[in-house]
């Protein structure tokens, strides 16, 4: 209970100094948490799931992501940089994967690894897992940090499906870890930074569910960090530095395809299905919870469309990065070296809560109160025009019903029926007359 | 709160809009999960049933803070020995409405398993009307 009166941790802030209210990230929200208000967006931060959308159509970047300064680094002794296989997928094949790290090392990392390493313990531990569960199935991937708050906020009866197993890049964080603390280094002098993709890792990372708490300590913009090695490229070429011997590049071809949408589902036995972006995985999960869809054992749900490819801060086309990754992929074995090792230290298994339910309130906690303000705003529907322009500052007409028997807005808001008062002739030559008869 | 929706018989493509409908107003309203499941499982069988053996019908859904009523009332063949459509496994559907994952004969059994007080009431060559109470609280 305490867990879901905590404000969600959000990765994603609206400047609202640079905002200038066109209202186009409010059309986009899949969970309608944006208003427009005194000509600034304006966010219903227990609705909001970090996805992102909002962030990819803002015109003058007013929406910024939350992440931790490179500097904050050389707080440690040890800077170990987690980098998913994205980000090496976003440079052209003239800029190698030894000569990057080269440039990470230069600007202070102590040892750089790729996130993807912990995948490969997960393949048999998902499947024990989708075979052992006993709740009703599918059990659905924990993978992607949007789609998680996703189902706890729309889809608050799948709370209990989400798969209770660590995703690569903990798995990764938590062998590395445990390899400085094996060999007698203080943890306090380990610093594990990861490059995110998006904005939810973030926040997943900060403020991580069923009471998990992750070993990262500092999460840096994949987007800045791509800026910072392009640049040291281009002013200084590849850097050959000869103490860069703490690489870590070993992967495997099942785990680099882990961020890239079917990475996942292919490796789990029985029907198990793959889904990406935001409006197919809602119309995806809507048919499951009405019970049009049955019999399938695991969804990968992935809240960008090509998955991590299209990640809000990733660089470059998101169709060329995936085909960077099967390149890739082809001169990659089966295992990768530290397969073993990996295997021997690590399990996405760790004691975890279930994912809370943390269901929008819409009108009202109490059913009585909730009845009356449904129906109220039903009758708000008929009156108002039906044609989501969204000039009052909610995305749709329903919303501003809503809004308005939440007492969080007027009638008065809605534009067109203002304009019809005072120019109905007008109005109805574009909107027709019998919009405006109800 | 009154939801009504009317059923053409053979069009499979829109089976689901109803108990879609009323899912979505329980969520909005805060029903616990397990109850939705409940009425979303009751209300798509009996749904499909219309559609898979009436010619058309009505679904009218009431809610109120207690309890959800739902009244399905079809012009249709209806059912000749209602004991025998209630035991699992009985089916009169064709093959044709069998290979599209209908037909069953689950219908029945599953409405009645999910309500708290389900009424049949079916005249041959007429319809058949359908009554499902499932409490809220």
């Amino acid at each position: 209970m305490d867990q879901q009166k905590k404000p969600f941790h959000h990765a994603l802030r609206i400047r609202k100094e640079i905002c200038i209210g066109c209202s186009r990230c409010m059309r986009v929200c899949p969970t309608e948490a944006l208003r427009v208000i005194d000509g600034k967006a304006t966010l219903h931060p227990e609705w909001c799931i970090d996805c992102g959308e909002c962030f990819k159509v803002c015109p003058v970047k007013a929406i910024v992501v939350e992440d931790d300064d490179i500097a904050k680094i050389f707080q440690f002794k040890h800077r170990i940089l987690l980098v998913p296989s994205i980000f090496f997928a976003q440079f052209e094949e003239k800029l190698t994967l030894d000569a990057i790290k080269g440039i990470l090392y230069d600007m202070g990392f102590t040892e750089v690894c790729t996130v993807e390493q912990g995948a490969d313990v997960l393949i048999e531990e998902i499947n024990r897992y989708v075979e052992e569960f006993e709740g009703e199935k599918p059990v659905i991937s924990s993978y992607c940090p949007a789609v998680v708050r996703l189902i706890q906020v729309r889809f608050p009866s799948f709370a209990d499906q989400i798969m209770r197993l660590i995703p690569p890049l903990e798995i990764t964080a938590q062998y590395y870890r445990s390899d400085y603390e094996k060999n007698g280094v203080p943890l306090e002098d380990v610093g594990i930074f990861y490059v995110t993709p998006c904005a939810a890792k973030i926040a997943a990372i900060k403020a991580p569910v069923g009471g998990y708490v992750s070993p990262i300590n500092g999460v840096i913009n994949m987007s800045e960090l791509y800026n910072k090695v392009f640049l040291a490229y281009k002013q200084k070429g590849t850097s050959e530095n000869e103490h860069c011997t703490l690489i870590h590049s070993s992967l495997s071809s099942v785990g680099i395809h882990w961020p890239t949408t079917g990475g996942e589902a292919v490796v789990v036995k029985g029907r198990s299905l793959a889904i990406d972006s935001m409006p197919n995985v809602i119309d995806f999960l809507e048919r499951l919870e009405n019970e049009e869809i049955k019999g399938i054992d695991f969804l990968e749900l992935r809240a960008c469309d090509m998955s991590c490819c299209g990640g809000i801060l990733v660089q470059d086309n998101r169709f060329l990065i995936q085909e960077r990754i099967e390149k890739m992929a082809e001169e990659l074995p089966e295992k990768h070296e530290l397969d073993k090792e990996f295997k021997n230290v690590c399990s996405a298994y760790i004691p975890m809560d279930p994912v809370e339910p943390r269901a929008m309130v819409k009108y009202h906690p109490d059913i009585t109160i909730a009845l009356k303000r449904m129906e109220e705003a039903r009758r708000l529907c008929t009156i108002l025009p039906d044609i989501d322009c969204g000039a009052c500052g909610a995305p749709t007409c329903e919303a501003l019903a809503e809004d308005i028997v939440c007492n969080r807005a007027t009638i008065e808001h809605c534009i067109i029926l203002n304009a019809h008062r005072a120019d109905p002739k007008m109005i109805e030559k574009i909107w027709g007359k019998k919009r405006f008869t109800e | 709160m009154d939801l009504t929706f009317q059923i053409q018989g053979g069009d499979f493509t829109s089976a689901g809009a109803a108990s879609s409908q009323v899912r979505r107003t329980l969520k909005e309203l805060g029903v616990d999960a397990s109850v939705i499941k409940r009425v979303v499982v009751a209300l798509y069988e009996a749904e499909v049933n219309i559609v898979a053996h009436a010619y058309k019908g009505e679904i009218m859904a009431q809610i109120s803070p207690e309890r959800v009523f739902l009244k399905l009332t079809d012009e249709g063949p209806g059912i000749p020995d209602i004991e025998k459509a209630m035991t699992p496994g009985y089916s009169t559907a064709s093959q044709e409405v069998r290979e599209m994952g209908f037909g069953a004969g689950m219908g029945l059994p599953n409405i009645s398993r999910n309500a708290d007080v389900f009424n049949i009431h079916s005249v041959p060559d007429r319809g058949t009307t359908v009554e499902i109470t499932i409490q809220i609280s």
